[in-house]
Parts: structure tokens; sequence; C-alpha cells
């Protein structure tokens, strides 16, 4: 590896873990849409920052171009609380004004000067280390890496700080307010925090893929974990090991590094969708299958238990009688069979004494219609479960 | 003996975008009672709530916690929000979220040790949820839920109670443990205020009344003023006649 490349990665990965904190609390405050908003809009807050500093990493520019980005947040409130127009039809109406006008003037100002819409919108990785930091002719490394690295830090002390406040103001703004823990200041600190990350990130990988940053690694760790902590951990996770991975699908296609970072975000998600062990869609399709097959047997232990009569009880007539399809008689059959509940004897289906046992705490079950009751039962009875 | 007051409110106007939700409230609520606040839907009974733990702004109006502003109160105040107001998907135990109560104590920045760990986990058993400390919130039941909010309240441990609607969605057997533990809240000396809805309890399990529709009806001791008339007043329809329908 050379040392841009090393360069590369690094502030990428540190990107996608500065995007991935403020992200865990968007995703949970279900805000993710005011970050894409915040990453459009603070297009003319860059714009005029250029103007002021000539410089994408300056300081200056990084508060000044926040602020729009608070100043977005603030406007989609305000158009909101007029009761007018819903949340997202104001996000909708508030950023592509802003994001117009940063169009617009750089159309009118910056034809001469190292700024272009595709470079805000898009970022280019690549470059990030040709921009160093000088210090008395020394070399300490690109700019931006100490840009994200500085937000970074930043962005961790104050989780570790605030990590109390911003869970309760998340999970009950109302008891925070009463307990005097401000949602109003823990919301526009977050609302900060995040579009100075967003304004510090687009360098590297663009305005709109940063969504992608905060959005997808949080978005992911929610269908793994059912803690905060953890979240926040394996967000952080997620971040850099899709930069790092995304680096080297670019490198292996020669194409965008931060389009690959993006897509490797969504890959990775959707793995995760697809195989989360308790969230995940298989999982969800899995659990809900034996639902059926459980409802089923439940209802065959009962029908045997209600009625004497061997016609009844005659193994051809059971799909007549419960109206079901030969296959899942037969699937349920063995599974009640399989679990010692009933047994068949020349065609004709008995309850053991466990069956009968186990009808009659399902019938307490049906009744009471309590979860404590089928718990037990879960555990004493379902041994195909895991 | 004279009884301190406990809440105090003058003349409190509420509206959402200029329309009054609550109307010119005038409410004294003595020290040690266990008061329902009753009314049809849209009275502003969680408003009014709200207004005295100051989540709202009233537009005209004090409202005082033993004689004194909210904000300098706050310790003494605990709160169980409606169940709904939360998402229950937050990845988080319901130890944690018993925790919260502890918070307000806690102040900015300080964290939660043993100190709180042990005030939550003796609410949680208060309200006989101890088994489930460790449980994902989103894995309780309805009753169970309500039941965590109860037992951070506790961990609260205040001297005015407000809760809107504890009793919503749960079941008989959890209803009654809730009540008994609002009781012997009372017991204690403390006070308890209760966004009510089912009528039909509110003389078997209070002893204090607010009926509230938009103005305030009544407020007194439930054997008095827990009458048809002041029903008929409250939900606008001859009472009798919908109790016993």
């Amino acid at each position: 590896m050379s040392h841009p490349q090393i360069e590369i990665q690094l502030i990428a990965a540190i990107v996608a873990m500065a995007c991935a904190i403020p992200g865990v609390f968007l995703v949970l405050r279900k805000m993710a849409l005011i970050s894409d908003a915040i990453s459009h809009s603070i297009l003319p807050g860059i714009v005029l920052g250029f103007f002021l500093t000539q410089d994408l990493n300056s300081p200056l520019l990084i508060l000044l171009a926040a602020f729009t980005g608070v100043i977005t947040v603030v406007l989609v409130e305000f158009i909101q609380k007029t009761g007018l127009v819903k949340e997202d039809t104001a996000i909708g109406l508030v950023f592509p004004a802003l994001f117009s006008i940063g169009v617009i003037l750089i159309s009118k100002n910056a034809n001469d000067v190292h700024l272009d819409v595709d470079a805000v919108l898009l970022g280019e990785l690549a470059f990030a280390p040709f921009d160093r930091l000088m210090m008395n002719g020394t070399d300490l490394g690109p700019k931006s890496l100490w840009v994200m690295g500085s937000i970074l830090l930043a962005t961790i002390i104050l989780l570790l700080l605030f990590f109390k406040e911003l869970k309760i103001s998340t999970f009950d703004a109302g008891l925070s307010s009463v307990l005097g823990i401000s949602p109003v200041v823990m919301h526009y600190g977050l609302m900060s925090v995040s579009s100075i990350t967003v304004v510090g990130a687009f360098d590297a990988v663009g305005a709109i893929l940063v969504v992608a940053l905060m959005i997808a690694p949080a978005a992911t760790a929610y269908m793994l974990t059912e803690d905060l902590k953890k979240m926040i951990l394996l967000s952080l996770l997620f971040g850099v090991l899709s930069a790092i991975s995304g680096y080297w699908v670019a490198n292996l296609l020669d194409a965008s590094i931060s389009g690959s970072i993006a897509t490797t975000l969504g890959a990775i998600f959707l793995f995760v969708y697809l195989f989360a062990p308790k969230k995940g869609l298989i999982s969800v399709l899995y659990r809900q299958k034996q639902q059926r097959v459980e409802v089923s047997l439940i209802t065959l232990l009962l029908h045997l238990n209600r009625h004497e009569e061997e016609s009844e009880r005659h193994i051809n007539h059971l799909q007549e009688h419960i109206n079901w399809h030969a296959v899942r008689a037969k699937t349920v059959l063995d599974l009640a069979e399989k679990n010692n509940l009933v047994e068949i004897r020349n065609n004709i289906v008995l309850l053991t004494p466990k069956g009968l046992l186990f009808t009659e705490k399902s019938l307490q079950y049906i009744l009471s219609n309590k979860d404590e009751k089928i718990e037990p039962m879960k555990e004493d009875f379902f041994l195909f479960r895991g | 003996m004279e009884q301190k007051i406990a809440v105090q409110i003058d003349d409190l106007t509420v509206a959402y975008n200029y329309k009054p939700v609550l109307w010119d409230i005038d409410l004294t609520v003595p020290e040690g009672v266990l008061m329902a606040i009753v009314g049809p839907n849209g009275a502003g009974k969680s408003t009014l709530i709200k207004t005295i733990l100051g989540i709202i702004k009233p537009i005209a109006g004090s409202v005082s916690i033993y004689g004194e502003a909210y904000s300098k109160q706050r310790k003494l105040v605990a709160y169980v929000p409606q169940k709904g107001s939360v998402d229950w998907d937050f990845p988080t135990t319901a130890l944690d979220v018993v925790m919260m109560g502890t918070y307000g104590s806690l102040g900015w920045i300080r964290r939660p040790g043993q100190k709180e760990k042990k005030i939550a986990l003796e609410a949680m058993e208060k309200v006989g949820m101890l088994a489930y400390k460790a449980r994902q919130i989103s894995q309780l039941s309805g009753g169970q839920q309500q039941r965590v909010f109860l037992a951070r309240a506790l961990a609260q441990d205040a001297s005015i109670y407000f809760m809107d609607e504890p009793l919503q969605g749960v079941d008989a057997t959890t209803e009654i443990a809730i009540i008994n533990i609002l009781k012997e809240l009372r017991k204690s000396g403390k006070t308890v205020i209760v966004v009510h809805h089912d009528l039909q309890t509110v003389p078997e399990y209070f002893d204090w009344v607010t009926f509230l529709n938009v103005k305030k009806i009544a407020t007194g001791p439930v054997k008095e003023i827990f009458n048809d008339d002041n029903l008929t007043q409250t939900y606008g329809i001859n009472y009798k006649v919908a109790v016993n329908k």
C-alpha cells in the first residue's frame, strides 16, 4: 500500500465514524430525512464561506456552513408549527430553496475557482491527500484528516459527556423536560453536531453520500442489537468496515471511492436486513411459519380432545374436518407424534397423557389470553424450538 | 390543622395556534390527595398536566408547586407520560428506563452509578417487575410497560406524582396493582394526580376529583362532588342514562 492509499483509507474511516455517532440518534429520533436536508442546504454556507476564506477546510467555512444546516432545521420547524403543512412537506420546501441559492451563487461567481457543484455533491476522496497541512515547512498530513479528526474527537467527547442526556431526550422528551434536561437544547446540540459533521465530510465523500454514512450504519446496527451502547459501537464498526472495503472496491473497479463506500454500506445493510438473527427478514418469516405450525398443532389437539368418535379421529378425515391441505395435515401430525403428544393406532389418532395435559394448558392460554401462560408451555412442550 | 397546598393554578389559559385548549383554569390541589382528572376527549386533561410541568407554555396565568415556580421545584415532582408517547422499540432495557427516573437528581453530565441502580431495582421490585429488569422494552406487554413507567416515577422519589392515563391498556390485575401503589403513595403523604378515563372506578380508586372540559367544571372530594350534575355538565350528555345503558 502506498502512502496516499493509507491516508485515503484513514480519512474515509474517520469520516465514517464521525458520521455514525450522530447518525444513531438521528435514526432513533426518526429524523433521517433531516440529515438529507442539512446535507443539501449547507451549500450556500459553503459557497459564502469559500468566498471569504478561499479554503474548503477552513474552520470558519465549516462553522458558517454548519450554521446554514441549523437554520434549515429552524425553518423546517417554523413552517411545520404553522400547522399548514406536514413535516415532510416542510423539509421538501426548505432544502431545495437553500440549495438553489447555493447553486446560483456558484454559477454566478465561482466559474474561475476550484469549487463546482459536482465537487460539493460527490466529493473526491482521491484528491484529499494532496491538500496538506504545513506548519513551519513540516508536512503534518492531509488537512481533511485533521479537520475530520478534530470533529470526530469533539463528537466522541460530547457523546461521553452527554450520553445520558441524549438517551433520555431521545427516548422520552416529556420526562426529559420535566427533569430539567432540556430536550430543545439536546435537539439543537445534535443538529449542530450533525451539521458540522456533514460540512466536514462533504469535501471527502460529498454532501449527498454523507447521508449514507450517517443513516446506513445506524440502521444496520439497529437490526442487530437492543442496547444503545452496542448500537453505537456496531455503527462505528459498520462505518469503518464499509469505508475500508469500499475503498478497495473502488480500487478494483477503478470507480468513484465515495460511490463504492455508499454501495458497500447498502450491501451490508441488505445482508443484515435479510439475515439478522432476531429482526432479520428471514428470521421473521421463519418465526411466523413456526407460529402458524404451533397454532395448527393446538387446533389439532383441541379437535381431538373434543371429539370422542372415531370418524372424527381418522387420519384421512382430519384433512376434511379441520379443512387442511394434505401436506399441512401431515406436517402437523408428524410434529405432534414426534413430540409424543399423540399416537396413531390403525389410522386413528389418540391423545397421549402428555397430549392431554398440553391441550388443557393450551385451553387455559386461550381462555386467559395471557402471554405468561404460553411461555413456560413453549419450554415444556415445544421441543422443536431452538 | 391547616392543610398544605401542593399545586396552585391561577387563571391558566393554554392555546395551540391561538385556539384555547384550557380556558381560565383556577385549581387548588391540597397535599396528600389521590386525585383523578376526568373529562371527555379533547378536554385538555393531558395539556393541563403538561402545562403544570412546564412542558407546554401557557399564554396566561400561573402555576406554583408548594408556592414556588415549577422550575425551582423539579425535584419534588415525578411524571408518568402516556405510554404511547414514547417509542417502545428504543434499544434499551426495562432497568435502564427505570434508571432514567434518577437522572433529575443527578443533573447534567453526572452518570448514574451503583446508588442509582439500587434505587431503580427497589422501584422495580415495588411494581413487581424485578424479574423483567434485563428485558428489552419492546418485549414487555402493555401492562408491564405501564409498570415500568410507574417504577420510573417511583425512582424519582418525589412529593407530587403526575400520571397521564397510567391505567390505559392494562389488564385487571395490573390495574389493581397500580392503584394499590398509588394508594400507598397517598398514605405516605404524597400527592398523586392522575388523568383517568374510566368514570365507573373513580369513587373506588380516588378521594379527590377534578372535572375538566376546556374550563374547570368542579374540583373537590369525590364524596361531595362526584355526582350526575357535574358529570352531565362535563360530558354534555345526560350522564345517568349513559351509565345505565
